[in-house]
């Protein structure tokens, strides 16, 4: 409804493939905004288009093929038009597919709503030799029709000059009569019966056309007959239904749907030409490959390939960036703070917020990818021909074919392949599928079995093992599917009916768009739930603190110092020579301690004496040419037994022994000040801070929780260590393995075959595997709960995912490690690696 | 009662769509389905009385049919429930 005549509403409705919704894009570009119809998951587009002296709220209804009370689609598209009465449907229709494209014009040209029919992809109806008389097409179906070419962006101005001038006249309200679809002369006869009962008792609902009901009601459609109060109405109507029953031996709306297609074709007769040629023959042939049935499946998974590495060897690069980008944030922060002051919230922002949110946004690049591989998958028409290749097997396991496409993604991540869900039209399926996304083992799972398979298993057998653990995945999901499609999602899979469009290039604007909104909506939803998540889990293995080390561990700390000191005192001895005890003590203090007294010190002794000058200059020569010696290793990851680093190594060992050539005492000396005191006491200093961190670890309510955890993890052969770290690791698998590391008090710098070690020490085998199959089967993160609990649209299916999920979880792992345990199978502590 | 979309005399020569060999032109004669799934199918174009041409037919997988313009996949489960002949 409008009061002023430059703001109008108008609403495209049009099937699914006519390009509907490239014209919504030509018409409001960018100045679209994506939601959700109230109380149900059907999307909801709407943008502004400025055009001469009128602004336009278009509304992108979903793509229908008709306007029954049987889809939520059609329902939410047919509700739009009845209740928020739109100044202008514009239907767009697929030119070169005419016919069935007008089913659902007849429709809504029976809704009685000013209607514009726009045919579109007219280019390729053009080359196909189809000719249309316009004018008196338009005569004939009571509508003016604008040709255009979406993807071309060509005649959106035309369009939208007659939408304004459309909803001006004051005539669009009076349809044509003549125009109107004629059912027959039994069926035309039951429609007036209906009106004249409708008129008379008066129960014709608010703002329906009186023709247009009648025949909704002759068609059975339940939410229109809802609206009839009177009795007597819905008495006459079955009466009417019965008696075209009997006589066509088939419900009135089937003759009805018959009848309309006569009318179209009718109508086409008389005003359109076509010649032989079919839109379709390019698409046939790629066709008879791609859907061929020994080359489809493989051509299938061959792409699925493809857009597995796109999304994450290529979006890998920018999410390093991005990382790089978090680190580099927290550093920041970090030196910039003040000292000392305001601590906590200096760890919340750093730890808390950048390391949560942080480890969300990373994601953003894999999930654009992701979505623009969809939108291109989709926009091409490849989508129906995979949902048709996959078909068989996924109807044998109770899904829909395209089921099969967010279940891979689940490989790589949980988050897009639930946001993937979204291609199932059926809920029923879509709910299924995004329940059972997290069993696929997905990436951020990799670094757990990456530690723990080398640490517990022979060469041989680890390819077979990590192979099992993606397999149980796999059948299990397979297996919760069929029993949530027996129980809970009960029901006959939708049979399948689908359109194969022709192949066609996608707008890259298009795809850009689509690709952009949902990236957007993943980092808007999934990130503020993670975000305060993040923050309790923040709090959580932080609190309540120990600053404090434990008295045993100062006193190793004092001991190691002392130690040092005694280290320094017999070094400068050995020099004694010439040099001023006092100052060369205080400098190799302030390097032990690795402060910025240096500075200071080294202006002091300027004019100082020459051996303390030289002794620091020998020190920095070592370690500077250590240091380039492990970053060379590192960057060109050169491995020990090659020729390369038979090279660096001569190249380090001749520079130390020109060093010793030239300066002798004063050179063996550093080396021992370097090799014995000072790393000594770095090496003990760190061992110490990891134990610290490990006790502050347990003190903590993860910690606590950890602990108190234990008889609960017995069974499953897990102890509070892993507890504690299965608690970190909720926010995000990957955060599991640097849990272990704090709980086994291995320092930043050590490798990982440290922790490793520490755990064969600890576990066995069998307890390992439980680990691995406990993180595979239970809930990836708190992220896919965020999504789940978006796209089902109620936190229950997300509550079910995650209660279900862990419970089946700890019941195949407790079983496994109890039957293991009994077998003997994998409880030996000392497998050789 | 007779009803115009069923023709005794063809009924014989009917069969499933399942079964039909690819390029084959038929008729659909019936579809037995409830009334959400044969709404459905006309609106994609597919009623008794409409010539469709069959493009695949794989067994025990899903049909590709042509109608009028449009290509239309239809599962099993469906295809064995339209009477064409």
């Amino acid at each position: 409804m409008t009061e002023r005549s430059n703001q109008l509403v108008v609403a495209l409705a049009g099937n699914p493939n006519s390009g509907k919704t490239t014209v919504f894009n030509n018409l409001t570009g960018h100045r679209q905004k994506v939601g959700n119809y109230p109380g149900v998951t059907v999307e909801k587009k709407e943008g502004i288009c400025r055009f001469s002296d009128a602004c336009i709220t278009v509304v992108d209804l979903p793509g229908t093929y008709s306007l029954t009370a049987y889809s939520i689609e059609e329902i939410v598209a047919r509700d739009f038009i009845l209740n928020e009465h739109p100044d202008v449907v514009v239907d767009i229709i697929d030119a070169s597919n005419l016919e069935r494209n007008l089913y659902l014009a007849t429709q809504l040209l029976d809704l009685k709503v000013p209607t514009i029919l726009a045919f579109n992809m007219s280019d390729i109806a053009k080359a196909r030799g189809m000719e249309f008389d316009l004018d008196h097409l338009s005569w004939l179906l009571g509508a003016p029709i604008i040709p255009l070419v979406g993807s071309r962006n060509v005649g959106t101005d035309e369009l939208l000059r007659t939408i304004i001038s459309y909803s001006k006249s004051i005539d669009n309200r009076t349809v044509n009569r003549s125009t109107q679809v004629n059912y027959g002369r039994e069926i035309e006869e039951e429609i007036t019966k209906i009106q004249d009962y409708l008129s008379s008792t008066h129960s014709l609902p608010d703002g329906y056309d009186i023709r247009w009901t009648s025949i909704k009601l002759l068609e059975d459609d339940t939410l229109v007959r809802d609206q009839i109060q009177s009795p007597e109405v819905l008495e006459v109507v079955q009466q009417s239904i019965d008696h075209l029953r009997r006589i066509f031996g088939d419900a009135p709306e089937i003759i009805m749907a018959d009848r309309r297609y006569g009318y179209i074709s009718g109508a086409c007769q008389e005003a359109v030409k076509v010649s032989v040629e079919s839109r379709h023959n390019m698409s046939d042939s790629v066709d008879s490959v791609v859907t061929n049935r020994v080359l489809g499946l493989p051509i299938f998974l061959v792409l699925m390939y493809i857009v597995f590495q796109l999304t994450f060897s290529v979006a890998a690069v920018p999410m390093g960036w991005l990382e790089a980008g978090f680190i580099w944030a927290s550093r920041a922060i970090g030196s910039v703070w003040p000292e000392g002051t305001l601590l906590e919230l200096k760890s919340l922002l750093v730890d808390g917020i950048i390391g949560g949110v942080g480890g969300v946004v990373v994601f953003l690049p894999n999930i654009l990818f992701l979505f623009l591989a969809i939108a291109i998958m989709e926009d091409t028409g490849y989508m129906a021909r995979a949902a048709f290749i996959m078909d068989r097997l996924m109807h044998k396991i109770g899904l829909h074919g395209k089921s099969f496409i967010p279940l891979m993604i689940g490989f790589g991540c949980t988050v897009p392949a639930i946001m993937a869900t979204r291609i199932l039209e059926n809920k029923r399926d879509r709910l299924t599928t995004m329940l059972v996304a997290p069993l696929m083992s997905c990436s951020a799972r990799l670094p757990i079995y990456a530690l723990i398979i080398p640490a517990f298993f022979v060469r041989s057998w680890r390819g077979p093992i990590l192979l099992l653990i993606y397999l149980t995945g796999v059948v299990l999901a397979i297996l919760v599917a069929r029993l949530l499609r027996i129980t809970l999602l009960r029901g006959e899979t939708t049979p399948l009916v689908m359109e194969l469009p022709p192949y066609r290039f996608p707008t890259v604007r298009g795809v850009i768009i689509h690709m952009w909104e949902r990236g957007f909506e993943y980092i808007k939803k999934a990130g503020t739930v993670i975000l305060a998540l993040s923050i309790v889990l923040w709090a959580l293995t932080r609190y309540p603190q120990k600053e404090e080390m434990d008295p045993d561990l100062i006193t190793q700390v004092n001991s190691s110092y002392r130690n040092a000191v005694m280290g320094i005192d017999s070094v400068i001895t050995v020099l004694e020579a010439g040099t001023d005890s006092d100052l060369f003590k205080r400098i190799l203090l302030s390097d032990l301690a690795e402060t910025d007294q240096e500075i200071v010190v080294r202006a002091e002794i300027q004019d100082r004496d020459d051996t303390i000058m030289r002794f620091r200059g020998i020190l920095e020569s070592i370690r500077d040419a250590r240091k380039s010696f492990d970053s060379m290793i590192m960057e060109g990851e050169i491995r020990h037994e090659t020729p390369e680093y038979a090279i660096l190594r001569g190249e380090l060992f001749n520079r130390l022994a020109r060093l010793e050539r030239d300066h002798g005492l004063l050179f063996r000396t550093a080396l021992h000040y370097e090799d014995t005191v000072y790393t000594q006491y770095r090496d003990n200093l760190e061992r110490l801070e990891a134990q610290h961190a490990s006790r502050r670890l347990a003190h903590s309510i993860a910690g606590r929780i950890g602990n108190a955890l234990e008889p609960v993890l017995r069974p499953m052969g897990f102890d509070w260590r892993i507890g504690t770290a299965l608690i970190g690791a909720f926010a995000a698998k990957e955060v599991f393995v640097a849990q272990m590391g704090i709980v086994f008090a291995v320092g930043d710098d050590d490798e990982a075959d440290v922790l490793r070690l520490r755990l064969r020490k600890a576990y066995t085998p069998l307890t390992a595997f439980c680990i691995m199959l406990f993180t595979l089967i239970s809930i990836p993160c708190v992220a896919t709960i965020a999504v789940t609990i978006k796209e089902s649209r109620s936190w229950r299916w997300a509550a079910l995912q995650l209660v279900g999920l862990t419970m089946i979880a700890y019941m195949i792992t407790t079983f496994v490690y109890q039957i293991g345990s009994l077998l003997g199978i994998g409880t030996g502590t000392n497998l050789p690696v | 009662m007779k009803s115009k979309y069923r023709n005794p005399v063809r009924a014989l020569e009917s069969t499933p769509l399942a079964l039909v060999r690819q390029g084959s032109r038929v008729k659909i004669l019936a579809i037995h389905a409830g009334r959400e799934l044969q709404a459905r199918l006309a609106a994609m174009g597919l009623v008794p009385g409409t010539e469709i041409t069959v493009i695949s037919n794989q067994s025990s997988g899903p049909s590709v049919v042509a109608v009028k313009e449009s290509r239309i996949v239809l599962g099993r489960g469906m295809s064995t429930k339209i009477e064409v002949g």
